[in-house]
């Protein structure tokens, strides 16, 4: 907790709320009656409304990416580390939106708000989503918010899909895309590490076919699993050694079946803190909506044709050390970009982290994150 | 704006207007000149971090990749120019890049150290060691240059390869010069420039 908040800071937020009465029809035919997106913004939004940056997070993150909601808050939000004063999304240039994605469950209708035609939790009732609908509805908040352009729209894992969905459907609505290790699709292990977290949430006895609401229980077990799983998959082996090594717990015995490596209690730590604040349901729905992801498929399996209205400028970052979304699926997406003869930057970012390097303060990262992001800023200060 | 004497010769050969591909294209400063005085549009490759955050402080659209590698990334015959500045000597593959910047573009334009200049014959021939300049600046164990030639070995391998060199211009220290270009430029000219295209 912090005792003074630290000067690069956006300091004290408050989440907010905007909920659209009119319905929404979504990619898979079903239509939301209407529904609430929880957000966050720090900076000021200049008189010409040029400056605005939306923040589209990873899978399992949510509106809260910097500063704090109180003093006693342990950690600041989930990039804090990019944004913020003098930060390469800087606030004192950028007013910046993050909103919780649809389908979520910190704020946003999800499967755990209630459907007003049951007058229970939706549970798995909640329509199917995908990245599009994520994009669909941000553009109404755009609108709310009086945004008519983004100077850039900024993501890192789901959220550089998403920035780059927002490239192909509103091609008008932004200056920049920035896309930061991310792919065009998942790949087929992605999609097998997703379907084990999701059988490990379906298998609890807890889940009752995703109606744990009326029995007042959480799937926590397999909440736990999934997210163990998960983070496996984010970091690298090297990493992985790097923090932990083969270091047991202390006061664990040395011989035995309790016997616990730092690394397993590690894992735990995260599962157990994951069950507590993350909603099954949407667990299982975001991963589908990451399976999902293909906006080449729509045209004949070619990213080159997907992009071929896109009017955006590109930064394209990934990490050597990302294994779940490698530096090789990075290149495939400015590969495209470059075939559409579109502006991009790209940078392959040296870094043990795997792939959540993209929150991690690494130098060079940030060089190039700064750099691009103050490119931005000028042109938004001079049009 | 003041450019490295071999850039400002280039530049003089790039047609307003055209698509450029800078191969090893350092901190993006030909880039950006070519962009300001020429509208030219166009991207630059480069290996160092560095140079990465300078290309985009310069506005250039720079795509971090090791030439090495090879430039599956790109499509054929996309650009009018493909440049490769005092790069060709630090390739793995000098002979391997050139096809490809014929492939990816109509024209190439290359420069590199003239390893027959008479000053580093003068310190191979008569101190005996290997020639270090200013535009060789590295002792034999530290540089780049793995592959260095001379206007003799390049023409020759641009006649081996069907590659027709439509202009050459020799580069001394600060200036072009005359006399490197119309009198044994092997043995005097310090800098390469060579414009090319397939036969």
């Amino acid at each position: 907790m912090p005792e003074v908040l630290p000067t690069d800071s956006v300091g004290l937020v408050s989440p907010q709320a905007m909920t659209f009465q009119q319905p929404l029809a979504l990619e898979s035919g079903a239509t939301l009656a209407g529904y609430t997106l929880a957000y966050e913004t720090y900076g000021e939004l200049n008189a010409e409304h040029s400056n605005a940056i939306l923040i589209c997070h990873a899978l399992s993150s949510n509106h809260h990416a910097a500063g704090f909601h109180s003093m006693e808050d342990r950690k600041p939000g989930w990039w804090d580390t990019c944004v913020g004063p003098g930060k390469p999304i800087d606030t004192n240039h950028f007013f910046v939106v993050c909103s919780n994605n649809l389908g979520g469950c910190h704020g946003s209708t999800g499967p755990a708000s209630v459907n007003p035609a049951t007058g229970k939790p939706y549970g798995r009732d909640f329509p199917d989503i995908v990245v599009k609908d994520w994009v669909h509805s941000q553009a109404q908040l755009a609108d709310a918010l009086g945004i008519e352009c983004w100077a850039a729209v900024v993501g890192g894992s789901l959220g550089g899909m998403q920035a780059l969905q927002w490239s192909i459907d509103y091609p008008q609505r932004l200056a920049h895309a920035v896309v930061i290790a991310a792919a065009p699709h998942l790949s087929t292990q992605n999609i097998a590490f997703n379907e084990v977290a999701r059988t490990a949430i379906k298998s609890d006895p807890d889940f009752h076919d995703g109606d744990y609401y009326q029995h007042n229980v959480i799937p926590e077990r397999g909440l736990r699993l999934a997210r163990m799983l998960g983070h496996i998959t984010y970091l690298s082996d090297d990493s992985m050694h790097a923090k932990f090594g083969r270091e047991l717990q202390a006061g664990s015995p040395t011989t035995g079946f309790d016997m616990e490596f730092q690394v397993e209690s590690y894992l735990r730590y995260q599962g157990s803190k994951f069950a507590g604040e993350f909603d099954a349901n949407t667990y299982l729905l975001m991963t589908k909506t990451l399976d999902h992801f293909d906006p080449a498929k729509e045209y004949g399996n070619d990213l080159t044709r997907a992009l071929k209205q896109a009017q955006t400028k590109f930064l394209v970052i990934s990490f050597t050390s990302d294994w779940r979304f490698s530096p090789a699926r990075s290149r495939e997406i400015v590969r495209a970009l470059l075939e559409n003869n579109l502006d991009v930057v790209y940078a392959g970012i040296e870094a043990d982290e795997g792939h959540d390097a993209f929150l991690m303060k690494i130098p060079q990262y940030l060089e190039v994150f700064s750099a691009y992001m103050q490119r931005i800023a000028a042109e938004t200060a001079a049009s | 704006m003041s450019l490295r004497p071999d850039l400002s010769i280039i530049s003089e050969w790039i047609k307003p207007g055209s698509r450029v591909l800078d191969l090893g294209c350092g901190d993006g400063a030909l880039l950006k000149y070519l962009q300001e005085t020429r509208n030219v549009t166009g991207y630059g490759l480069e290996i160092d971090d560095a140079n990465i955050t300078r290309c985009i402080q310069a506005g250039v659209n720079v795509i971090q990749t090791d030439l090495d590698a090879g430039l599956q990334d790109f499509s054929g015959q996309s650009f009018d120019y493909v440049i490769m500045t005092q790069t060709l000597q630090a390739v793995r593959f000098p002979d391997r890049l050139l096809e490809e910047m014929l492939r990816l573009g109509n024209e190439g334009i290359v420069t590199f150290p003239n390893f027959a200049h008479w000053y580093n014959r003068l310190q191979l021939a008569v101190g005996g060691r290997m020639p270090m300049s200013r535009t060789l600046p590295n002792p034999w164990y530290s540089t780049p240059n793995i592959h260095l030639c001379t206007v003799n070995d390049f023409e020759q391998l641009c006649r081996e390869r069907g590659i027709h060199i439509l202009q050459r211009t020799m580069v001394n220290k600060e200036r072009h010069s005359k006399v490197g270009d119309n009198l044994l430029p092997n043995l005097l000219g310090r800098n390469a420039l060579y414009r090319f295209r397939r036969q």
